[in-house]
C-alpha cells in the first residue's frame, strides 16, 4: 500500500457518463490484484471531503487504468481532470478476486464455503460498471494457464450503456448480453441470463462465478449460488470512509455463530456469496 | 562573521507527565489501532497516538449504514466496535513494541465500575496514559444522558477511576452540552491530568426520497472541517477556568487550524477526520508548526500555548 500524486495521462468519455482514466502508477501498478481498488482524493479543497475509491480497470506495466460512471459530486469532478494533472491516490488496496491462476490450483477452492472439487469453468457476471474489475481479473486469468473456458455475462440498461463487451471478446472469452430495455441480447436482468446457464444444477462440474455490480443484482446472484450450489465470489460497492479499516464504517453483516462483521475496504470488496447476510 | 547556527525550533512538549516529541496526536478511532496506517504513516514521528476506544466486552457495534458525509463533514455512528480490552492486550497492544510513540488508550464504560475495572486492567501495561471517553454518542449512563452531559456523574467517573491508576488521566469531552467549561472544570476537581476536546456533534442526515435516516441509528456525531470554529471557541472557553492541559480536536486538517487550537489555549491537539481525508495529514502539521515557529522566530512551543491577544474593552 502506498499513497501517491499519480499523473493522468488519459481522461477520456468512452460512452454517455462513463470515462476511461489512466494513470501512471508503478508502485500500484506492480502489486494490485484483480478486485483491488485505489482511493483517490479528487480535489484538494472540500466538499466533498473523503476520497472515492475505483476499483482497477486494466494494468499496463507501469499504468494503472480506471473505468468510471459520474454518480455524484466525487466523480463529476475527477471527469473534468486534465492529461498531465496529478491525482492523490492510495493503493492498492482490499482483498481482491481469489482466483485459479494455474491448472492445478483449483485446489484453494476447497477452501471456501462453498468450494466443489471440480469446476467446470468460470462466469464472470458484470452489471453496468462492475465490468471495471472483472475485465482485469479475465486478463489475468487468461494470463496464467488454467485452460478453463471463461463466459462472461454483461448487463446494462440499454445498449448504449455496455461496456467492454469487445474486449473480453478479444481475450477469446464468450460474452452474452442482456439489456434491461431489449436493445441488445437478452431482454431482461443479468441475473436471469446466469440462471439459464446450462451447467448450473445437477450433480456435474460447476462452474465458479465472479460478479461485480449493483446491490440488488449480487444479491440476486447470491440467492442463485445459494439454491444451485456453485462458489460465487461477489465484489460490493460500498461508501467508503478510510479505505484502510480504521474506521469501520464500511462494514457488512457476515454469518458467525449468530453474526458478525467484516469491513468492505479491508477484508473485502470481494466476498465469498456463501459468507454474506443479505438483508 | 560565521552567522551562529540557529537552534532548531523546540516541539517536544511535557503533557500530564508525559514527553511528546511534537504535539500531533492521532485522535481516537480515527487511527484504529495504528497497524492499520502504518505502511503510509511513520508512527514514531507522532506526538502520541489515541488508540480506538476499547470497552471490557468486544462490541460488534451499530447495524450499517454507519457513515454518512455532509457538506465539509461526517456523521458517524460506529458504536464503539471494538475486540474488548483482553484481545487488546493480547492481539493488538504487542504491535507497538516495536514503536517509540507514547500510546493513550482510550477507555469506555457503561457503568463506573467498568471504567474502574478497564484503568486497573491496564495498570500494568506499556502505555503513556489513559483517555476516558465520557462523551460517545453509543454509551448513554443514565435518562439518555452521556456521562460527560452530567456533572456529577463525570465526577463520580473521574474520581473513581483517579484512585484506581496512577497513569496520567485524560477526559474526552462532549460538546453537546450548555456549558463546556463548568464539565471541564468538574475533571479538574476529580483529578483528571488534562481534558480532549471535542468529540462529535449530534447529528443527523435524511435521503428525501424515502423519507428515512440515513442512518441506520437516525443520529450519529458529526465530525470534520464543518465543527473547527465550534471545537475552537470551546477550547478558549475550556482554557480560561482549567489550568489541567489540554488536548484541542475537531475538524484541523491543515497546520493553520492546529495553531489556531494552540493559540486558543491547546497544549496538545489531535487530527481526527482529517487522517481519513489524508493519511499523512499529522505528518503535514507537524512539519508546518516547525516551519511557522522558524518564521517568526518562536523557539519553544509552548511560549505560544493560549497566546491570544483579544482586545481590551
Amino acid at each position: 500500500m502506498v499513497q501517491m500524486d499519480a499523473k493522468i495521462l488519459e481522461n477520456r468519455e468512452i460512452a454517455h457518463q462513463r470515462y476511461k482514466m489512466v494513470l501512471s502508477a508503478p508502485q500500484i501498478g506492480r502489486q494490485v490484484q484483480p478486485g483491488q481498488f485505489i482511493h483517490a482524493r479528487v480535489c484538494k479543497s472540500f466538499p466533498p471531503l473523503l476520497r472515492r475509491p475505483f476499483s482497477v480497470h486494466r494494468v499496463d506495466g507501469e499504468k494503472i487504468e480506471l473505468l468510471y460512471k459520474v454518480v455524484g459530486k466525487g466523480t463529476e469532478i475527477l471527469s473534468r481532470k486534465n492529461r498531465g494533472e496529478y491525482l492523490d491516490i492510495l493503493g492498492p488496496l482490499g482483498k481482491g478476486y481469489q482466483f485459479p491462476q494455474k491448472k492445478g490450483q483449483v485446489q484453494y477452492l476447497k477452501e471456501l464455503p462453498s468450494g466443489p472439487s471440480k469446476i467446470s469453468d468460470i462466469i464472470l457476471v458484470a452489471g453496468g460498471t462492475g465490468v471495471a474489475s472483472l475485465l482485469f481479473l479475465a486478463e489475468s486469468i487468461s494470463a496464467g494457464n488454467t485452460k478453463l473456458p471463461i463466459l462472461v455475462l454483461i448487463g446494462a440498461k440499454s445498449k448504449e450503456e455496455l461496456l467492454c463487451e469487445g474486449d473480453f471478446r478479444r481475450l477469446g472469452c464468450r460474452v452474452e448480453v442482456a439489456t434491461e430495455d431489449g436493445t441488445r441480447g437478452y431482454k431482461g436482468l443479468v441475473s436471469e441470463l446466469l440462471e439459464k446457464c446450462p451447467p448450473l444444477s445437477g450433480d456435474s462440474p460447476k462452474p465458479i462465478v465472479f460478479a461485480c455490480g449493483p446491490s440488488e443484482m449480487l444479491k440476486r446472484i447470491g440467492k442463485i449460488s445459494r439454491k444451485h450450489r456453485f462458489p460465487c465470489q461477489v465484489s460490493l460497492e460500498e461508501h467508503l470512509t478510510c479505505g484502510v479499516g480504521a474506521c469501520l464504517g464500511c462494514v457488512v453483516k457476515v454469518k458467525g455463530s449468530t453474526y458478525t462483521y467484516k469491513r468492505v475496504c479491508k477484508d473485502g470488496p470481494v466476498f465469498d456469496a456463501g459468507e454474506l447476510i443479505w438483508e | 562573521m560565521r552567522k551562529a547556527k540557529e537552534k532548531p525550533p523546540n516541539l517536544r512538549i511535557k503533557l500530564a507527565g508525559i514527553s511528546l516529541r511534537n504535539p500531533v496526536m492521532v485522535a481516537s478511532g480515527t487511527f484504529g489501532y495504528g497497524e492499520e496506517y502504518a505502511e503510509l504513516v511513520d508512527l514514531n514521528r507522532l506526538g502520541a497516538i489515541v488508540v480506538k476506544t476499547i470497552t471490557l466486552k468486544p462490541r460488534l457495534g451499530n447495524e450499517p449504514p454507519r457513515i454518512v458525509e455532509t457538506a465539509s463533514g461526517i456523521l458517524n455512528s460506529i458504536g464503539l466496535q471494538n475486540v474488548g480490552i483482553d484481545a487488546f492486550i493480547n492481539e493488538k497492544l504487542p504491535f507497538f513494541r516495536k514503536y517509540d510513540v507514547p500510546l493513550i488508550v482510550s477507555i469506555a464504560g457503561e457503568t463506573i465500575d467498568e471504567y474502574v475495572q478497564l484503568a486497573k486492567t491496564l495498570r500494568r501495561e506499556k502505555i503513556a496514559a489513559l483517555e476516558l471517553n465520557l462523551s460517545c454518542p453509543n454509551i448513554k449512563y443514565k435518562k439518555k444522558l452521556m456521562f460527560a452531559q452530567d456533572p456529577q456523574a463525570t465526577h463520580q467517573v473521574v474520581s473513581r477511576v483517579r484512585k484506581a491508576t496512577s497513569l496520567p488521566l485524560m477526559v474526552k469531552l462532549s460538546p453537546n452540552v450548555t456549558d463546556i467549561a463548568s464539565i471541564a472544570k468538574v475533571c479538574e476537581e476529580a483529578g483528571a491530568d488534562g481534558v480532549s476536546l471535542i468529540n462529535t456533534f449530534t447529528g443527523m442526515a435524511i435521503d428525501v426520497e424515502s423519507r428515512e435516516p440515513i442512518l441506520r441509528q437516525i443520529t450519529g456525531g458529526l465530525s470534520g472541517p464543518a465543527i473547527k470554529p465550534i471545537a475552537l471557541r470551546m477550547v478558549y472557553e475550556v482554557h480560561k477556568v482549567v489550568g489541567i492541559p489540554i488536548i484541542g480536536i475537531g475538524g484541523i486538517m491543515t497546520v493553520g487550524d492546529a495553531l489556531e487550537f494552540i493559540i486558543a489555549g491547546a497544549e496538545a491537539i489531535a487530527i481526527g477526520t482529517g487522517n481519513f481525508v489524508d493519511p499523512l495529514t499529522p505528518i503535514k502539521v507537524i512539519n508546518g508548526i516547525r516551519k511557522y515557529m522558524i518564521k517568526n522566530k518562536i523557539k519553544d512551543i509552548k511560549s505560544i500555548v493560549g497566546s491570544l491577544k483579544c482586545p481590551k474593552d
